[in-house]
């Protein structure tokens, strides 16, 4: 139980200052002392994270479902042959910044949440696709022909053999890509979707700190909670299909 | 019983095994003995299917592995890798259950085997059952290997260098260990090594290969005393071929029995009658007599044997 505490504890923080951030107006205005306005106030921020998160999520879950199929495919006798063009892509796809993702998909979707989801989906893609690659071909090729060759049919191999011994890899690329796109879904902001980077620009845009301020200390906290999660779960995993490596936790995040 | 009958693999123009031909009887160990690249490994691989073969026809107790499924052919053929091939997520005792499992055994019944084979293996249930294979010895994790393979009491075993990177004194010991258990479960046995010393201990019959093909298919005694070739000779050793020959017999077999076995003297010395002949020479020449009393297991004195019996043997 211990440890889901430290991302229950974040997720209640967050939730209050999300409610409650009027009441620390005084503190706003000794930052921000020559404006008249200090809170943000055009829409509610648990709105805003609300669908924040809900961006986020979509998202994170079209990436992990698609790349992990993609990883387990390029993995298999059948698909071996793709392999090398997937893991390229997994890895050039990393260096193309998440702003000339949205620059291309505005021309094409319009301006909205659709463009930030795409964006989102792709660019969360690579660090599970890089990750499952790494997991499944990090697992020893003894371990499988022994598999395969006490009697395991191929699927038996994936499920009961290689996926939990590559777990802890994919989840590891879950977890970064997760994090970089809470992060990158506030620039969605910049084309018309409501997350919480509206007052990070709308606080750039009338030169009010106050306003960058309370974005960015949400967007942040959102970041660390979603993170310990992850931290959480991982430690749930090992304790179910490593349990040997506790407490010395093998270091194996991508 | 397993027969290959002008069987050859191809990968793409390479010929990895050329048109073999080989008879394993039922409860025999056929050791497949040769250098690295020899297609000793790639034989033993397409009798479960996990390679195909392009020609001939390999049957296992007379029936053609093409048409059994693949999946049900290996549950009914234990494998022993080289390096184990344990599965580190899983507990020994999983590990051992697994081909129980996928056979959907019951519950006590997969129990009551695992501790029937941890002991069999001389492993304690009791500090072993709950390990995970990193925390094993080489030796340990070895013997787990071959615990899972024998697990579900398959017709055939296949075993692949299994103790090949073993230190020389674990391997030794599970050699014997082998023979021990072979004796109990007379499985029928296809074993790869490259080592000629531990194919003369194990095999009942020993395939010499070379660049795909066999070379010589005999008795380790008839290898020895009849090498079919120069390389086969070579294999064996032209120089201590001698003691290797005699190192295939028990001092048991040679010696002058007494018509009863009486107990020891305090304090004498001798050989038990499971030792080789080899061992039995060793001992006299250090020890610088011609004769010794042979004692049994439970130590009593059992016969004596002499100098000059060994050296008729080894001529």
């Amino acid at each position: 139980m211990r440890i889901w505490m430290p991302p229950a504890l974040l997720a209640i923080v967050l939730f209050v200052l999300s409610v409650g951030m009027p009441a620390l107006e005084p503190l706003f205005e000794w930052v921000q002392p020559d404006k008249r306005q200090v809170i943000y106030d055009r829409d509610s921020f648990l709105f805003l994270l609300q669908n924040h998160l809900v961006l986020v999520l979509i998202s994170a879950f079209v990436s992990s479902v698609a790349a992990v199929a993609g990883g387990i495919f390029a993995t298999r006798p059948a698909g071996r042959d793709f392999l090398p063009l997937v893991s390229q892509v997994a890895s050039i796809g990393q260096t193309f910044p998440p702003v000339a993702v949205l620059a291309l998909a505005v021309p094409v979707l319009g301006f909205g949440e659709a463009p930030i989801l795409v964006a989102l989906t792709l660019y969360g893609l690579l660090p599970i696709l890089r990750n499952t690659l790494a997991g499944l071909e990090g697992v020893d090729q003894t371990v499988r022909q022994a598999a395969l060759g006490m009697g395991m049919s191929p699927v038996q191999v994936l499920l009961r053999v290689e996926l939990p011994l590559a777990g802890k890899v994919i989840l590891a690329g879950i977890r970064t890509s997760v994090t970089i796109n809470i992060a990158t879904a506030a620039i969605g902001s910049t084309i018309g979707a409501r997350t919480l980077g509206d007052p990070v620009i709308a606080g750039l845009v009338n030169g009010n700190t106050a306003y960058v301020l309370q974005g960015a200390i949400l967007i942040g906290l959102l970041a660390l909670t979603v993170d310990s999660l992850f931290e959480a779960i991982e430690r749930v995993w090992d304790h179910r299909f490593l349990p040997q490596t506790e407490p010395s936790n093998l270091e194996l995040r991508g | 019983m397993i027969e290959l009958k002008n069987v050859t693999c191809r990968f793409g123009e390479a010929v990895a095994v050329d048109r073999i031909n080989l008879t394993v009887e039922t409860g025999e160990v056929c050791v497949l003995v040769g250098s690295s690249g020899c297609g000793k490994s790639t034989t033993l691989r397409m009798i479960n299917r996990l390679l195909p073969h392009s020609a001939g026809e390999i049957l296992v107790d007379g029936e053609d592995i093409t048409a059994i499924n693949p999946e049900q052919l290996r549950l009914n053929m234990g494998y022993v890798i080289q390096g184990t091939g344990l599965f580190p997520h899983w507990t020994v005792a999983r590990n051992i259950a697994m081909v129980p499992q996928l056979l959907k055994w019951p519950r006590e019944q997969i129990e009551e085997r695992v501790h029937e084979l941890l002991t069999l293996l001389e492993l304690d249930p009791a500090t072993h059952a709950d390990k995970y294979p990193q925390q094993l010895s080489g030796g340990q994790a070895q013997r787990v290997g071959v615990a899972r393979a024998l697990a579900a009491n398959p017709n055939i075993l296949l075993m692949d260098e299994p103790f090949g990177a073993l230190d020389a004194i674990t391997r030794e010991t599970l050699q014997l260990e082998m023979l021990r258990i072979q004796k109990e479960v007379r499985k029928t046995t296809v074993f790869v090594t490259h080592d000629i010393d531990e194919a003369l201990k194990l095999a009942t019959r020993i395939a010499v290969m070379d660049k795909g093909r066999i070379i010589q298919y005999d008795t380790p005694e008839n290898i020895l005393r009849r090498p079919a070739s120069e390389f086969v000779e070579n294999l064996v050793g032209k120089q201590d071929r001698g003691l290797k020959l005699i190192s295939l017999r028990r001092v048991r077999d040679l010696m002058q029995p007494y018509p009863d076995p009486k107990p020891p003297e305090p304090g004498a010395e001798g050989l038990r009658e499971d030792d080789s002949l080899r061992v039995a020479l060793s001992v006299m020449l250090w020890q610088d007599c011609n004769r010794m009393p042979v004692f049994n297991a439970s130590g009593d004195e059992t016969g004596v044997i002499s100098r000059e019996q060994i050296m008729q043997e080894g001529g």
